[in-house]
């Protein structure tokens, strides 16, 4: 995000998912959409029935390959030689959107010049992928009119993440697709609320609204409305919370609804620093891994017992309802904060939770126009400023934020581990259908369970072959960070000398294995997408 | 463009593109369907929509004839009323007509027209078919003693989902809805089948004895898995979700995956945290909320006093609303005064 903000002035997709069936070209790269974003998977099936070609760009056949016109299976981690190799063929066969660049961007020529390396050929060198299929999808892009380019974590979880979106970005201003109707730049959010929670201010750096906490009018504002003084140091991020905790300078941390002991690269790594803790506060409604950690778990409800608002991926605030009471003493998360802060002699008082989406409004522009009556059955799509205001379905229609949008030169950079001979394979991580992240809600679904019962890694069947593995085998994986024991699955998903592991299953878990020091230096993201491993069989 | 037409001696104009079925839903005429979906491709399986056209010797299907300038149509004629009895009677001469323990009763499309066209007693007598074999699957119930052959389950799959996990095989009397060879279904499990199926052939199988249509309050809300935001109907009875649907008109068109239809049995689950815990010699126990909030302040307000509000973080969740959210950070800007606030968005 970022990456996004740098380039364009906001974080966020900038157009909405019913646009997406009029594009006449589908971009995804890093993506596996039908397993992760199964519903807009299904407004892009709609897109191809109305003619759409579909190009996916991604390490594995993932399931919407099947409904591709081409796909593009480039190495983990290359992704910037490959858009940059895109790139060279849409500037060298006349396909730049001149007037577009012209008018809405700038750092042009400066990026065009770090272009000039990029031949498909060279492309083809980094990314594995034939240059005649670099070629053909710069050409599908290039010459259609409206492109929707859509990412996830494939594209963020690097070392180099910021860069691969700033690629994307140049991509898109490149042929002058963004700012319209089913044309634009979209990273699909992987949580139901994480659009919102970032909105809300869970940044460091950030209050509500992206208003930055060290520009004192901000400040001033928030001051006013919350009757208290507040601090103008930058906080630290989630990962450095971690490092901090566990050299002993962070003392006390408290998680709402979090599971860093299963989701965060380097679980022993992790798990050290959380015990390191004096006080962890774990606010949960499951004993998830964290939370047995903790010095205080502090039982909360789910989606289903209390009332607020989600932001979904395209930037729609839609309504919760309660429709069950919690069990015994479970409390909802709003409570249990005011209580809390009550204890601390800080009054927060609101008659119902209506009021504080409320308050929210007050601070931040987006949302002023919103309140509960107006959110209907199709939720409204921030910015939305005033009460006769609409919503915006697609973002930067007159303008980026930041005025003109930025042209960044990227080189491509590998991935700080690259494999060798003690540590052979790549190991990509990521979600599958039917779990959902750590599994602390879907694993206590029998269906679920029933259907995807554990842990396994898939391998190509000639790496299979070539280490005697047979499908259901177990077999030992292990990095420089150490190493777990799973099943086998033989699988034409990866490529050869690729390899990836669903991260939902504690029993053996990715991120035993993945790399926390490779960490992107813009937003501090580590690379989960990419790190080092060697197989045996067990 | 459009076009005049006459259905029912009433004059009415729609696009050139609608179907005599689409025309008159439009201008509020009711015809009966069992295959329909205005989602998917006509199919002009059941019969149901059987109508008269001035000028055609024989009556024809209302969902598959484009309409057509200055056409002259009746929906309801006598025989057209018969029409469509036999056709619903012929149907149930090979339905168990179990509805008093069938799962859909209530908000069943071939109970209700039973109903209507008054099916006390049956003409046809015969054999039935019998399927015993059930499916190993842990989501879908498969009851295809009750299918209709609509295949509005088999076009959703094709049409919407792009999985084309079952297909009709057999003919005449054989014919029946199943996957390839007759396997077990090897799926996604989004359960888009079940949604559209108008009798009780398809349903979820942790429906089962929890609570028909009539019985449970609906609350609408938002799905809380991934980002896409669908929009779900809760069905509640007894303080349990006991199933979850989607409306047509939604964002999510009324799709919905795997997790957002059939994975909320972790809000019931024997697992839940129900007390505070706090850790008293190595091992969490149970404490009042007004004993675990006194002993957070204590120890956080100590941490703070000496080493500072910079000494302690929090971290916020993308699984909760954003009201919690806006409220968590405050609580660590405004209570207790450090920016040390994050999420996982990167994870």
């Amino acid at each position: 995000m970022a990456g996004l903000a740098a380039v364009f002035g906001t974080g966020a997709m900038t157009n909405s998912l019913p646009e997406i069936e009029d594009n006449d070209v589908i971009f995804i790269i890093g993506s596996n959409t039908k397993e992760n974003h199964p519903i807009v998977a299904l407004r892009m099936l709609k897109a191809v029935k109305k003619g759409a070609k579909i190009i996916i760009a991604d390490p594995r056949k993932v399931p919407l390959v099947r409904h591709s016109a081409l796909w593009i299976q480039q190495k983990p981690g290359t992704d910037v030689a490959l858009l940059n190799s895109m790139m060279h063929v849409i500037v060298k066969e006349g396909m730049a959107d001149e007037k577009f660049i012209k008018e809405r961007t700038e750092g042009y020529d400066e990026f065009l010049k770090g272009l000039d390396e990029y031949t498909p050929e060279y492309g083809e060198k980094i990314t594995g992928v034939p240059k005649e299929k670099i070629i053909e999808a710069a050409r599908m892009y290039g010459k259609s009119d409206k492109v929707g380019t859509f990412y996830t974590m494939g594209i963020t979880q690097h070392s180099h993440g910021t860069e691969n979106v700033y690629s994307l970005a140049n991509l898109v201003m490149l042929t002058g697709n963004i700012g319209k109707r089913s044309t634009g730049l979209n990273p699909l959010r992987g949580q139901n609320n994480v659009q919102g929670s970032s909105d809300m201010g869970g940044s460091p750096v950030n209050l509500p609204g992206y208003q930055s906490v060290t520009d004192e009018k901000v400040r001033e504002k928030f001051e006013i409305e919350w009757g208290t003084n507040l601090p103008s140091k930058p906080g630290i991020t989630a990962i450095d919370m971690m490092h901090e905790a566990e050299v002993g300078k962070l003392k006390a941390l408290y998680i709402m609804g979090e599971n860093p002991a299963l989701s965060d690269p380097d679980i022993e790594h992790t798990k050290k620093a959380l015990k390191n803790l004096d006080l962890l506060i774990v606010q949960d409604i499951f004993l998830t891994e964290t939370a047995e950690l903790a010095h205080v778990v502090l039982p909360a409800v789910t989606f289903a017992e209390k009332n607020g608002t989600f932001t979904n991926t395209d930037r729609r605030v839609q309504r919760v309802r309660k429709a069950v009471e919690p069990p015994g003493e479970a409390k909802e998360d709003s409570w249990i904060i005011m209580e809390l802060s009550k204890k601390f002699g800080y009054d927060m008082n609101y008659e119902n939770i209506h009021k504080v989406f409320l308050e929210i409004g007050k601070l931040w522009p987006a949302f002023a126009g919103i309140d509960y009556s107006r959110i209907r059955k199709h939720g409204i799509q921030w910015p939305c400023p005033t009460k006769d205001h609409k919503g915006t379905p697609y973002l930067f229609k007159d303008g980026f934020l930041r005025g003109k949008g930025k042209f960044t030169a990227v080189k491509y950079r590998p991935s700080e581990e690259q494999p060798d001979q003690e540590y052979p394979f790549i190991l990509t991580t990521g979600r599958e259908l039917f779990q959902y992240h750590t599994g602390t809600m879907t694993r206590r679904v029998k269906a679920i369970n029933e259907i995807s019962s554990g842990p396994y890694i898939e391998v190509n069947p000639d790496d299979a072959k070539n280490l005697s593995i047979e499908a259901g085998n177990n077999v030992c994986v292990t990095s420089r960070r150490g190493s777990i024991t799973l099943k086998a699955k033989v699988s034409d998903r990866p490529d050869k000398g690729v390899v990836f592991i669903p991260f939902h299953f504690k029993e053996a878990a990715a991120n035993v294995l993945t790399n926390p020091k490779a960490l992107d230096p813009v937003c501090k993201i580590p690379e989960l997408k990419v790190c080092a491993v060697t197989i045996k069989k067990a | 463009m459009v076009l005049n037409l006459t259905i029912d001696n009433k004059e009415i104009s729609a696009s050139k593109d609608a179907t005599v079925l689409e025309a008159a839903r439009e201008n509020g005429i009711y015809i009966p369907t069992l295959c329909d979906n205005p989602k998917l491709k006509p199919y002009g399986g059941c019969r149901l929509c059987l109508v008269e056209i001035k000028g055609l010797p024989r009556p024809v299907g209302a969902c598959t004839t484009p309409i057509q300038e200055g056409m002259v149509v009746q929906t309801s004629t006598e025989r057209i009323h018969k029409l469509r009895r036999t056709v619903v009677e012929l149907l149930l001469s090979d339905h168990p007509n179990d509805c008093m323990v069938c799962v859909k009763a209530g908000d069943c499309l071939l109970q209700e027209l039973a109903y209507l066209y008054d099916l006390q007693n049956n003409r046809f007598y015969g054999e039935k078919r019998q399927y015993t074999q059930k499916d190993g699957n842990p989501f879908l119930e498969r009851d295809m003693e009750k299918c209709i052959l609509c295949r509005q389950c088999v076009r959703v799959c094709e049409e919407i989902a792009g999985v084309s996990a079952i297909e009709i095989a057999y003919r005449g009397f054989k014919a029946k809805v199943c996957p390839s060879f007759e396997d077990d279904l090897n799926c996604e499990f989004c359960g888009q089948c079940v949604s559209v199926c108008p009798t009780g052939a398809l349903s979820g199988k942790a429906w089962s004895r929890k609570g028909r249509t009539a019985k449970t309050n609906e609350v609408t809300t938002t799905c809380p898995f991934c980002g896409c935001g669908c929009s779900l109907k809760l069905r509640v009875s007894e303080n349990e979700v006991v199933r979850v649907s989607s409306d047509p008109d939604t964002i999510n068109e009324g799709w919905l995956c795997v997790k957002g239809r059939f994975a909320y049995e972790f809000i019931n689950s024997p697992d839940r945290l129900d007390a505070p815990l706090i850790r008293k010699n190595g091992k969490l126990e149970k404490a009042s909320w007004d004993e675990t909030l006194d002993y957070i302040y204590d120890k956080m307000d100590s941490i703070k006093q000496e080493h500072g509000p910079d000494a302690i973080g929090g971290l916020l969740s993308a699984r909760c609303t954003n009201e919690e959210n806006y409220l968590f950070q405050k609580f660590m800007r405004a209570v207790v005064g450090t920016n040390n606030v994050d999420h996982c968005a990167r994870l």
